[in-house]
């Protein structure tokens, strides 16, 4: 194996769905949240607070291999295109979901960007896997 | 031990996760194992010797005998070592009990360590002053026929000459650069991998030093 190989494969993550573009997926990311609280004295007490928050969109491109894997999922919110890229292989990441498929002709999505409504609607793909 | 470097090979660079799942940019390096060919001492028995204290390590590959040098075999074979390629002198302290035939390996660093690495950067070949010196250059259009020329490089009847190191254009990279202050992310001394954080110098297989931090 080549040694970078080695170095990655303890970072990889074994079980993740396969994931295309176009598909609609549902990721779930670990936040992590500090609170300042005021307690009897004036002392201030931080706490720390992990929390699950779950991104949806539609992968409109895979990129990288290895550990160093990304995608970028797109979703519009409250009218607002938002676009976050996530490392596949992140301790961050909790879980991916695949909600949806869709057929799509070319490998990244970035037409979907200048599209809105029903102009971004895509076929579905249905597979028996 | 008390060898505190070690001759490495660059293997290339990619991301690892830290504990807290933040990914780190980082080199992996293919370090050691080394041999101590040759022990320098300052003096024996009384008498000046090389002058100075040190160990002589060669990184061990496999290297055919056949391209060998015969004086160079004989060197080898004077320390019981197979033939290396890449032979460098660490300083050690005088009282330091290191034998030639003493083995080198990762191990003698751990996860958390600074380390300093030294390697030959990338050559650049013949650069203009905007490339290798960072000269602003004029601009593209408006009329302007100055765009990456170095422009003055002195004044006229006095001194009559160009002041001695006056940035010019010239050979850029290949020079011999240090790194100081990497921080050591993973050690396997098995299969002698070293993962440190950022980048080293020089293109990937290139071959470099590795030493504790000073």
């Amino acid at each position: 194996m080549n040694p970078i190989d080695t170095i990655e494969a303890g970072d990889l993550k074994q079980g993740l769905p396969r994931l295309d573009p176009g598909d609609t997926v549902r990721v779930h990311v670990k936040v992590k949240e500090t609170s300042v609280k005021e307690e009897k004295g004036g002392k201030a007490k931080e706490t720390e607070r992990e929390r699950v928050q779950v991104f949806e969109g539609i992968i409109i491109g895979l990129r990288g291999s290895g550990a160093r894997a990304t995608m970028t999922v797109r979703k519009v919110s409250f009218g607002q295109g938002v676009e976050r890229i996530f490392p596949l292989h992140s301790k961050t990441i909790e879980k991916i979901e695949v909600m949806k498929r869709a057929k799509v002709r070319r490998a990244k999505l970035y037409y979907l960007r200048d599209r809105k409504g029903k102009a971004s609607r895509m076929k579905e793909k249905r597979d028996n896997a | 031990m008390a060898v505190s470097g070690i001759i490495a090979k660059k293997v290339g660079m990619t991301q690892v996760y830290a504990a807290d799942g933040q990914a780190i940019p980082a080199t992996v390096l293919e370090a050691g194992p080394c041999v101590v060919v040759q022990r320098k001492v300052k003096q024996s028995n009384g008498n000046r010797k090389d002058g100075y204290s040190a160990v002589q390590l060669g990184l061990v590959e496999n290297r055919k005998t056949k391209r060998v040098s015969k004086a160079m075999l004989g060197h080898f074979k004077k320390a019981d070592v197979p033939p290396c390629r890449v032979l460098r002198e660490f300083r050690v302290d005088e009282g330091a009990e290191v034998k030639v035939g003493d083995k080198v390996s990762v191990a003698i660093f751990a996860q958390g360590d600074t380390v300093e690495i030294t390697g030959t950067s990338k050559g650049k070949g013949f650069q203009g002053v905007v490339k290798r010196h960072h000269f602003r250059g004029g601009a593209a259009t408006h009329g302007s026929m100055f765009h990456r020329a170095p422009g003055s490089i002195g004044a006229s009847a006095f001194p009559s000459r160009v002041v001695k190191g006056m940035r010019a254009a010239g050979h850029m990279g290949s020079d011999r650069v240090t790194v100081k202050n990497l921080e050591v992310v993973r050690v396997d001394a098995e299969k002698n991998l070293m993962v440190v954080r950022g980048s080293v110098p020089g293109s990937a297989g290139g071959y470099v030093v590795i030493n504790k931090r000073k």
